[in-house]
């Protein structure tokens, strides 16, 4: 039993953060935007949220922990943001292409976390490796009480409060793009554009909010890393593949929220299943690693192969929309 | 219309440019994403811009071997663009390319370690060339066979198969490692030289320069001027119109990809037999992304798809220079590339579309 909890808590903690990268891509996408600057996103939302508690520590006599992790929460979400509002500036209003913009989004966002997670102790004057203690120790507090209840509060309730928060979002999402009147506009953009501006909807408005508040969503997941997954430090490059397989979800919960909660889960366990698998060499353990893309790729065929209408991207995912052009 | 319903600018499509102008909107753009890199330099660092760009320029061209290396990633850069061109003409969004390099790179360095130092240079080369084309040829037509025949999407398959490409590298380096333990395959035959693209006119990397020189132009001719690179852009225009005049979009699709796949597989092996001589996860190095970029840009113009390349090498490797000289972090050079891509994505913008203020006489916001 010990073995399974700790089997758990391990995918749970690989799980979270892919979850939020693949809401906010969700969001996005829901718009008729495909943004592959998701990586360089996560990357910003982690080294902003860093950088705002590692300010806030240093400069406060006695940090208190939860003012960090609000600070670092916000910057978070604001740096991604921000990233998101540079694509959306590039794709809709200027019209460039999304692939392009997403993946020139994402150089720029690793290059940007790498550069400022490698130069923040210089910056700084030189102290050494980047660590916000009290920070990370907030993040990484479960709620009080139920986190010792055996092995069931083991499993389930010795998180910090974000992997709550991020199945929270998950379900919010799923009730604000089905059951709200707004949600079903943002659905209506990503189908069909110009639809949606016929009926009087503000189109470009929708695009813009979807794309820069997915951006800020997906900054979370980087955050997430950073505080409770590293307990808040920084290693370059650390975060590693995470944001690809924050769009594979997408794929994978067939641009469902709540499906990309168990997603999310499959996708940690996949990602840690080589540790438990006995006898595996070193190399075959490599093999092993590819297993979520390789789910991925299987998922997309047979949805390609069905061709069921709920299954299916939003229709315009991908193209610009220029209303002079219908 | 009433005066305060006008909007502040309205824009159209415009119905062409002159190339003078379109060079003259990049340039500014060019010119103002360096301002702005400028003023994050100053803020960041208190640093002269002025002395930065400068020793962009001294770190890119500054001596003789530095400018070989800038040339060697530039004829890298260019070969992948190359070869990610013709599929993306035909609107396959191919962004597998990264995986497409690695497994020809593999398959180049699995010969160079079996035969490398036993088969004779003639039989060695076109070998190394012909098995990396392939190997990478049969990756690529993975995901364009589903697209072929069940339209699955290929932007999101192809970036699938990077990944998975990455984990078969991974894969082989611990298999080969050397030596045992270090997680890395070393300079592969350092002693024997077995499998390293020998000179060429003196030059180290002149085969580099000659292969990827002649796939340049023979892809120009190709998308130009023959029946199949004709077939592509009409694919790419419209399936259904390509259909009605009879073209096998099937065909087209996997014989496409399979060509850019091909070339792509190429420039793994110019990787590994013409410059690193080794193979590693980095051995594609977010290039096969950069390179959409830059066939992107270059609207599928082979020698644009040259300066383009110079001049990201150029930054990149400028931007290498200036972190250590000013004690920056090197990821300073993505940073960088990333604000110059923006501007430049950016402003194909007012190249194709025509923004009128309001009141004001005809003017496109240069």
């Amino acid at each position: 039993m010990g073995l399974l909890v700790i089997f758990i808590q391990k995918v749970i903690g690989q799980g979270i953060g892919i979850l939020y990268g693949a809401l906010g891509e969700i969001l996005t996408e829901k718009s008729g935007n495909l943004n592959l600057g998701i990586p360089g996103m996560m990357y910003m939302g982690g080294i902003a949220g860093l950088i705002g508690a590692f300010l806030y520590e240093n400069s406060a006599s006695a940090p208190n922990g939860l003012v960090g992790m609000l600070i670092s929460f916000l910057c978070a979400f604001l740096c991604a943001a921000f990233g998101g509002l540079i694509y959306s500036i590039l794709t809709i209003t200027l019209k460039a292409n999304q692939n392009v913009t997403g993946l020139a989004l994402t150089t720029f966002g690793v290059g940007f976390g790498n550069f400022f997670g490698g130069s923040l102790s210089k910056l700084a004057g030189g102290v050494g490796q980047i660590s916000v203690a009290v920070t990370g120790q907030a993040f990484k507090t479960p709620i009080p009480g139920l986190s010792k209840l055996g092995l069931l509060g083991q499993a389930l309730f010795s998180y910090g409060f974000m992997t709550y928060l991020g199945i929270a979002l998950a379900i919010a999402l799923a009730l604000f793009l089905n059951k709200t009147r707004k949600g079903l506009n943002l659905r209506a953009v990503g189908e069909s554009p110009a639809t949606a501006d016929a009926a009087g909807i503000h189109v470009t408005a929708y695009k813009y909010l979807a794309t820069c508040i997915g951006g800020g969503l997906s900054g979370l997941g980087g955050l997430y890393f950073v505080m409770e997954y590293s307990g808040g430090t920084w290693t370059n490059n650390g975060f590693g593949d995470r944001g690809w397989l924050a769009i594979a979800l997408v794929i994978f919960a067939l641009w469902k929220p709540v499906g990309a909660i168990w997603g999310s889960l499959l996708f940690g366990g996949l990602y840690i299943l080589y540790l438990y698998i006995p006898g595996l060499s070193r190399g075959s353990q490599e093999i092993f690693k590819a297993l979520p893309y390789v789910v991925t790729i299987i998922v997309l065929i047979i949805s390609s192969l069905r061709k069921k209408r709920e299954h299916q991207p939003p229709e315009s995912l991908g193209q610009a929309y220029f209303r002079e052009e219908r | 219309m009433m005066k305060g319903k006008e909007p502040l600018f309205q824009t159209a499509k415009r119905e062409s440019i002159e190339p003078w102008k379109a060079w003259m909107i990049r340039l500014i753009a060019v010119f103002l994403s360096l301002v702005v890199c400028s003023g994050i330099i100053i803020a960041l660092t208190g640093l002269n811009p002025i002395e930065v760009y400068k020793g962009i320029i001294e770190g890119a061209v500054g001596t003789k071997r530095r400018v070989w290396m800038t040339i060697r990633d530039t004829l890298v850069l260019l070969c992948i663009a190359v070869g990610i061109t013709p599929a993306f003409k035909m609107r396959f969004w191919n962004i597998g390319a990264e995986g497409q390099i690695l497994i020809g790179g593999v398959t180049s360095a699995a010969m160079m370690i079996y035969f490398g130092n036993t088969l004779p240079p003639l039989i060695l080369f076109p070998l190394m060339l012909l098995g990396s084309a392939i190997a990478a040829m049969i990756w690529a037509c993975i995901p364009a066979f589903f697209k072929a025949y069940w339209d699955t999407n290929e932007t999101l398959f192809t970036l699938m198969m990077n990944y998975v490409a990455m984990q078969v590298i991974t894969f082989c380096i611990i298999f080969w490692e050397n030596p045992k333990g270090s997680n890395s395959v070393g300079t592969i035959n350092s002693a024997t030289k077995g499998g390293w693209l020998p000179k060429l006119f003196g030059l180290e990397y002149g085969w580099n320069l000659v292969i990827v020189l002649g796939l340049t132009i023979a892809m120009y001719f190709y998308l130009k001027h023959s029946k199949q690179g004709y077939e592509i852009s009409v694919v790419g225009e419209s399936g259904n119109t390509a259909r009605y005049a009879g073209i096998n979009v099937k065909k087209v699709i996997m014989r496409t990809v399979a060509l850019s796949g091909a070339l792509c597989g190429i420039a793994g092996f110019i990787i590994v037999s013409g410059a690193s001589h080794t193979i590693s996860t980095s051995t594609a190095g977010g290039r096969g992304f950069t390179a959409i970029i830059v066939s992107w840009l270059s609207k599928f113009n082979t020698f644009a798809m040259i300066l383009v390349s110079f001049f990201l090498v150029f930054m990149q490797k400028g931007a290498g220079q200036i972190a250590s000289q000013f004690n920056l972090n090197e990821n300073a050079s993505d940073v960088i590339t990333g604000i110059i891509l923006f501007f430049i994505l950016g402003c194909e913008f007012f190249i194709d579309y025509e923004v009128r203020f309001r009141g004001g006489k005809r003017s496109s916001a240069e």
